[in-house]
């Protein structure tokens, strides 16, 4: 009698029970991976939500002659129309100390910004103004509730009195919450309340555009030379061990030959993404022959063979039929090597990518920084309201990644020949 | 009898240190079909890719002996592969056409050899080559389409159109119909048979009955010798080895 409802036999229940093991093993293990990467990107969107809108303050500023020649406004103490607008408001603060610590409230950018709203309105000049000015990191921190008032006064980075005016501010209207443009157009800043990454953003896009301009011709041209021309021999093997071995190298590695050959030796411009983006060059190169080899092999041979029958010379095989077949295979592993670039630190540490920049670099030869390294500087300043700024800064960074590797997807989807 | 165009002399072909093929002769003549037959592992495949020099892409593939075709020894350091592969065309086993459309298809080999002026030259000689290949009707109104998107049959006569729209002496074919079905495989020998007319084909096949069906002449290779050639008729009615005869009635094989 067969019946094949019966589990007894062939050992049966125990090979259920180990495949429904292994299953749910695996889904243990996403499940696990899953949750820290949600602790991880939450950790990071909580802290960087900060970052979305910045506090403002309403100054009362007196624009009238004898504050500014309208002959050169630009001469004119816009720091002391700052600090005279604030004491205006509280007329009883006296002492120098508290003096000191009302001129605090507003951000040091402030009489840069009031200078800046002067020469783009000459006609506010000779008038009296309520302008909207960046409010200090601290009073920031305040308003968002991030700074913990049960805490001794010393204790904290705004005192009683501080709290004191804001709460007056913030009662009579003159504390607003805008979104905050000047994270993503300003360049670094010591001071946190302004500090932006477009100086960082433009940096990296520079390095990544020389990376790129170095290392896909270079090795691309390495891989099909190595793939499809030459001779099989000792020599051959000793490179592509070698390449496969390059890849592994730790990065700061690549930066220190960056320092000692491209500065030390060549002399090219310190800090700047034309030798940053060398450096990349250097570190990607490996990963990028390697992918566009393992792209060239997957190209069915009987292309080759069909061109060569027909009478192509090699190298009009190569290039007629191998390598637009590979290319977007050869694409992906570029794009997925510069996403490495992107996000790589240590090398530009060594050759002084790590500068304090505030302006936008203009060309690939003036100093600039990086993104992740941007991220480094900030992560190391002591400011509380850094942290939000480094937490942002991380997620510029995973956007831009995550950009990539959809290029990627997409070029690959578009280009990619079925056969 | 006319003068044979492709002679073999005493030819060898290692692999490394294994010899594939033992001092074959061979006269293939003009104009006929000449079909290679033998068991697997025979050399057969092997002697076919010596003919236009297609072995020199296995590295540890040598070659000694004297092959000449219409005179000229095609192995001597004077000739170029690329002028030799030009006219001796050559058909896989499996269709593979470029993954490009099926007019660029054909006019590949025409393009890279500057073989035609014009622009409506180089069309007309796509469709003289696809009509000579028997799928003009078939593909004449989706030229652009992927040679791809066409069926096992009609991919590998598009790759019989590609290898005559050059024009060679000589096709090699190298079991061009084991990847068909009955139907295309029918479709295909006829056109070899027309092709004979223009060409001489040399084709290598695991069908006794498709040897016996499109070839003038046979060869049957066994363990890289050549053990009989002649007629297809005789070599298929009045074997004068026992190994043929074994093999043609199934016996090894």
């Amino acid at each position: 009698m067969i019946d094949f409802t019966k589990k007894a036999g062939f050992n049966l229940i125990r090979r259920h029970r180990a495949e429904r093991r292994f299953q749910w093993t695996g889904r243990g293990a996403i499940a696990i991976s899953l949750l820290f990467l949600l602790f991880m990107v939450g950790s990071i969107l909580r802290d960087a939500s900060g970052v979305i809108r910045q506090t403002q303050i309403a100054l009362v500023v007196d624009l009238s002659v004898e504050n500014i020649d309208p002959a050169d406004p630009a001469s004119a103490s816009y720091g002391g129309l700052v600090k005279s607008s604030l004491r205006n408001m509280f007329p009883d603060v006296t002492d120098r100390k508290d003096k000191k610590r009302l001129y605090n409230l507003a951000s040091p950018e402030a009489s840069f910004e009031i200078a800046r709203m002067v020469k783009e309105n000459p006609e506010l000049l000779g008038t009296t103004q309520t302008l909207w000015v960046t409010a200090s990191d601290d009073l920031d921190l305040y308003i968002r509730g991030k700074v913990d008032v049960s805490l001794p006064e010393r204790q904290r980075r705004i005192s009683d009195a501080q709290i004191a005016w804001v709460d007056v501010l913030q009662s009579s209207g003159n504390i607003q919450r805008i979104a905050n443009w000047m994270f993503l157009t300003n360049g670094d800043s010591r001071e946190p309340e302004i500090a932006g990454i477009l100086s960082a953003l433009v940096g990296s896009a520079y390095s990544l555009a020389v990376c790129f301009a170095l290392a896909f011709p270079i090795g691309i041209g390495a891989a099909i030379y190595l793939e499809e021309f030459a001779p099989a021999n000792r020599l051959s093997d000793l490179i592509e061990v070698n390449i496969n071995n390059l890849a592994a190298v730790p990065s700061i590695v690549f930066g220190l030959l960056g320092l000692s050959i491209f500065l030390g030796y060549m002399g090219l411009p310190r800090s700047s993404p034309l030798v940053g983006g060398m450096v990349l060059a250097l570190m990607t190169l490996p990963t990028m022959i390697i992918a566009a080899r393992a792209s060239l092999q997957s190209v069915p041979p009987s292309f080759r063979e069909g061109a060569l029958a027909l009478g192509a010379s090699p190298v009009q095989a190569v290039f007629h039929h191998v390598f637009p077949v590979a290319l977007p295979g050869m694409l992906t592993g570029a794009i997925i090597g510069m996403a490495q670039a992107l996000g790589e630190t240590a090398p530009l540490l060594m050759i002084g990518m790590v500068a304090f920049i505030v302006d936008i670099p203009d060309s690939i030869l003036e100093p600039a920084t990086a993104l992740p390294v941007q991220i480094f500087l900030w992560a190391d300043s002591p400011e509380r309201a850094f942290t939000e700024k480094t937490a942002a800064a991380i997620i510029v960074l995973l956007i831009f990644l995550i950009l990539m590797n959809l290029i990627a997807i997409l070029l690959r989807r578009k280009l990619e020949t079925r056969f | 009898m006319a003068d044979p165009i492709i002679t073999a002399r005493n030819v060898n072909i290692f692999y490394g240190a294994a010899q594939a093929i033992f001092d074959v002769d061979l006269d293939i003549l003009p104009n006929k079909v000449t079909a290679l037959i033998g068991p697997s592992g025979c050399g057969k495949s092997t002697f076919l890719r010596a003919i236009n020099r297609m072995n020199d892409l296995i590295p540890i593939c040598r070659i000694e002996g004297d092959l000449k075709i219409a005179g000229q020894d095609i192995y001597s350091p004077s000739v170029d592969v690329v002028a030799l592969r030009a006219q001796v065309g050559m058909v896989f086993q499996k269709p593979n056409p470029f993954p490009k459309s099926i007019f660029e298809n054909v006019a590949y080999g025409l393009k890279i050899h500057k073989l035609t002026s014009s622009k409506t030259e180089l069309q007309d000689r796509v469709e003289w080559s696809l009509k000579s290949a028997g799928l003009w009707s078939e593909v004449a109104d989706r030229l652009n389409q992927p040679g791809n998107s066409l069926s096992g049959g009609q991919q590998q006569r598009l790759c019989i159109a590609r290898a005559i729209a050059v024009e060679p002496k000589v096709i090699l074919m190298d079991e061009p119909c084991s990847a068909l079905d009955p139907i295309a495989t029918a479709v295909v020998e006829e056109l070899i048979d027309n092709l004979r007319k223009d060409y001489t084909i040399v084709i290598v096949t695991h069908s006794m009955q498709q040897a016996a069906r499109i070839s003038q002449r046979t060869a049957f290779f066994h363990l890289g010798t050549l053990v009989e050639f002649g007629d297809t008729k005789t070599v298929f009615t009045t074997p004068a080895d026992e190994r043929t005869q074994n093999y043609i009635t199934g016996r090894i094989g």
